[in-house]
Parts: C-alpha cells; structure tokens; sequence
C-alpha cells in the first residue's frame, strides 16, 4: 500500500480545507449580505471551477503558475524556485479548483441567519468585524462544518487538476488517485484495490457527518 | 436629557414625516394601525434606517443631521432595543445573551431577579416561553444602561395572560429609568396604561383624532381599560 500517497493526499486535503475556511469566510459574508452592480457575474465566477473540466483548470493554472505566468514568475522571484510540481503548487491548485465547494454552504448559512440578530449586535455596540466573528460564525457552525467536509472531500478525490499542475512526484505530489490510476496502469489491481478501500469509509463517515449537521441545522 | 428628532423618509406608499421629543424618564407611546410607519421611526431613532432629511438630538449630541451629514452609526448611540420578538442569540443560554453588552455582569443576576426568571438562566433561547424570552430580551437592554430605551411591538407576539403580566412589570419598572423611553404598539390598551405621551402615527405623520376615532368605531376591543389615566397627548408635531 502506497502510505506516502495517503499521507500526502490527506495533508493536501487537510491544508486545503485549512486554508479556505479562513478565506472563504469573508468572501460568503461580503456574498451574503451585499449587493452590488454585476453580482451575479462575481458570483458565477467564483463557481466557474464547478462548472468546468478539471483538464481545463488545469490547464489555466499550468499557463497561470508556469514560469511565465504571472503567480509563477512571481513566485519565482520571491522565493527562486518553480511553483509547478512542488506541493505548494498542488494545494494551490486544490484551492482554487475548492473555492465553490466552500463558498456556496458558507454563503447560504450566513444568509439563513435573521436580519434582526445582526442588528441587535449592532445595537448592543458590536462593529460589523465582532458581529462577523461573535453572531454570524457560532450561528453558522453546521454551514462551516458542511463546506469543511464537502471541500475535504473535494480535496482528497482531486486527480486531473492535480496530476496536470503537480505530476506524480513521490512524497511531494503523487496523492492517492495519481497512485490509483498508475498502479491500474501497471496492472497492479491489488495495490489499486488497497488505496481504493481506504477512501469509502472516510469518505462514508463524512458523507454520514454532513447528513447530520444538515439534519440538525433543520431541527 | 430629552431626545428630539425631526425627519422624513420616503416610503414605497407614503412619506413618514415626524416629530417628536421625549425626556429622560418618560415613555412615549407611538400607537397607529400596522403599516402605518411606526417601526419606520424607531428604527430610524435607532439608526438602523437613514432618514432622507431631518435631523436627530439626544441633549447636546447630535445623532443625525442631514444638511451637516451626520449619521452616528447604532453602535455608539448606546441604546437599548427591545424587538418584537428573534432578537436573542440562539447560541448563547440566556444569562449570556443578557450580559453580552452588559455594563456590569452582577447587575444581569439583579435584573433576572426582578424579572423572575434567574431560574432559567443556563437554558437557550428556545428552551424557554415567549415570555420569558422578552423578560430576558428586556434584561438585555437594560444591562447596557442605554441612554434611550426602545420598544418594538415587544409583547405583540405573546398571550394575553403574559401580556398583561410583562406590561405592569413594564410600568413599574418604568420610574426606575433615567432614560427616555419610546415604545410602539398598536394596542390602545397598552398604550393608556404605559404612555406618558401617545403619539398616534397614520401614513408616516401624526394624527391626533386617530385613536379619538379608533374608540369610536371600535366599542369593545379597542374600548381604554376602564379607570386608565388618559395621558397628555403629543403635542410635538
């Protein structure tokens, strides 16, 4: 069993999930509670990645982070090395390919919430910034706890965007649907079959946590 | 101090265009048919809605003034705002939701005392009886010692029995206040029983002949509880 390729996959999935927890918190609150000209346009922007091929995401984000795009000739002068094929450039890419599956549950938890609470914080002396963080984010745990699951689930099944961005290099970016696919390649279906049933009960245990939390916020 | 506020806001049906003043320790009862602009104006009191013109004092600050465009943002106007009803913090039990803004966190064991429900203050908002809930809700407002206290319909979603109950522990605890306090209903009930001053608001304007006609039409339910003192009618307008 390639364990290097589970380690790596679900240290991908865990940065992932880290990382846009943090970012796509503001991102769904600006969402959910502002209106502005061509909305609808920034919106079906940020869920683009749902709606389009991985190969061509990939392929974006080859040009976007390869040595002459802008990320990657800017990465490169900051720290001199290339971003593609490093781990920093698939958790970069699993990152962007996750941005909806984060900011869709986020979004609508936030706005679920009444209109009457945030103004009640607001009175009693609350800045926008301390109602974000004291009335919206504890009201809101079983939407963030939803998009944590379904943006670490995203992560850990990720295969064409990363194999384009990141290879398959062992340790660094072989994640564990690169070694499913090169082990069928070779033939090797017990290894295959090894990595394979590793996933469903993680990705059932989730997928049982989700129905959960959804249960409860309907309660 | 005595809050003073002039202003018109443009409404999908009408303009509300008001006056008032109310002084520390006085209620003010803003009483008309629902839709009538009276959550318009105390929201606006509160700054939770912008005014198109007027202007707003609260003694020597001034809160709001269109041509000097001043607009103090709800957070520093230190109020306390007692909603109809949803207002508490369904994550927090009620003690906490009570001392969220509290000056002092000793005062919320006196103030669930005085409300008698001290007994209940480790259950959540929806564990607890709509009363009970606008108990804690008033808790909530009083512990941050609001230069002005307002009331939005606060016991509109209750039952009668609970009504009339919270609304003498309303009037009682009325004379203990220093602020002033402003309080909309549609209840002309409730508005004789607690009212220092009544303000009838129809269409977004005062209309003093409004409750005059009101009792009129309506004999039995609108009818003053017998024996309630008639307050001095607003004549701020």
């Amino acid at each position: 069993m390639d364990y290097l390729a589970l380690y790596v996959t679900l240290k991908l999935a865990l940065v992932t999930t880290a990382v846009l927890m943090v970012l796509a918190s503001p991102i769904s609150y600006f969402l959910a509670y502002t209106r502005f000209p061509g909305k609808s346009f920034v919106e079906a922007l940020i869920y683009l990645p749902m709606a389009l091929p991985p190969t061509v995401i990939g392929f974006y984000l080859i040009i976007l982070m390869g040595p002459k795009g802008w990320v990657g000739s800017l990465w490169e002068k900051l720290t001199g090395g290339s971003l593609l094929f490093t781990f920093i450039g698939i958790a970069t890419a699993s990152i962007i390919y996750s941005i909806p599956f984060a900011i869709q549950p986020m979004k609508a938890a936030f706005a679920k919430i009444d209109r009457r609470l945030l103004e009640n914080a607001y009175i009693l002396g609350l800045s926008k910034r301390a109602t974000f963080l004291r009335v919206i984010i504890p009201n809101s745990l079983g939407g963030i706890a939803a998009a944590s699951i379904l943006v670490f689930l995203h992560s850990i099944g990720a295969f064409g965007v990363l194999l384009m961005v990141g290879g398959s290099i062992p340790g660094e970016t072989k994640v564990a649907s690169i070694a499913i696919y090169e082990a069928v390649e070779m033939m090797n279906y017990h290894a295959a079959g090894l990595i394979a049933l590793s996933f469903i009960p993680i990705s059932y245990a989730f997928l049982l946590l989700i129905n959960k939390l959804s249960d409860g916020s309907r309660a | 101090m005595t809050i003073s506020a002039s202003f018109r806001k443009k409404l999908r049906y009408f303009d509300v265009d008001i006056s008032l003043e109310c002084r520390s320790g006085k209620m003010m009862v803003l009483i008309g048919p629902s839709g009538g602009g009276k959550t318009t104006i105390i929201r606006m009191l509160a700054g939770l809605e912008k005014p198109d013109e007027g202007s707003l004092c609260f003694g020597n600050d001034i809160w709001f003034d269109s041509l000097r465009r001043i607009n103090v943002k709800p957070q520093k106007r230190r109020l306390g705002y007692v909603f109809q009803d949803y207002s508490l913090f369904p994550h927090l039990n009620l003690f906490d939701n009570a001392a969220f803004a509290a000056v002092d966190k000793k005062e919320v064991h006196a103030l669930f005392e005085l409300f008698r429900i001290d007994h209940l203050k480790k259950r959540r908002p929806h564990m607890v009886s709509g009363g009970e809930r606008q108990r804690c809700a008033i808790c909530q407002a009083l512990a941050r010692h609001p230069s002005l206290l307002l009331l939005d319909e606060p016991f509109s979603a209750l039952d009668v029995v609970t009504r009339r109950g919270l609304r003498e522990e309303l009037k009682s605890l009325k004379g203990r206040l220093s602020c002033p306090i402003v309080y909309v209903t549609h209840d002309i009930n409730e508005a004789l029983f607690l009212a220092d001053e009544i303000l009838p608001v129809v269409d977004g304007k005062a209309d003093h002949g409004w409750m005059q006609r009101t009792i009129t039409r309506e004999p039995g339910e609108g009818t003053p509880t017998k024996g309630a003192r008639e307050p001095r009618l607003s004549l701020v307008y």
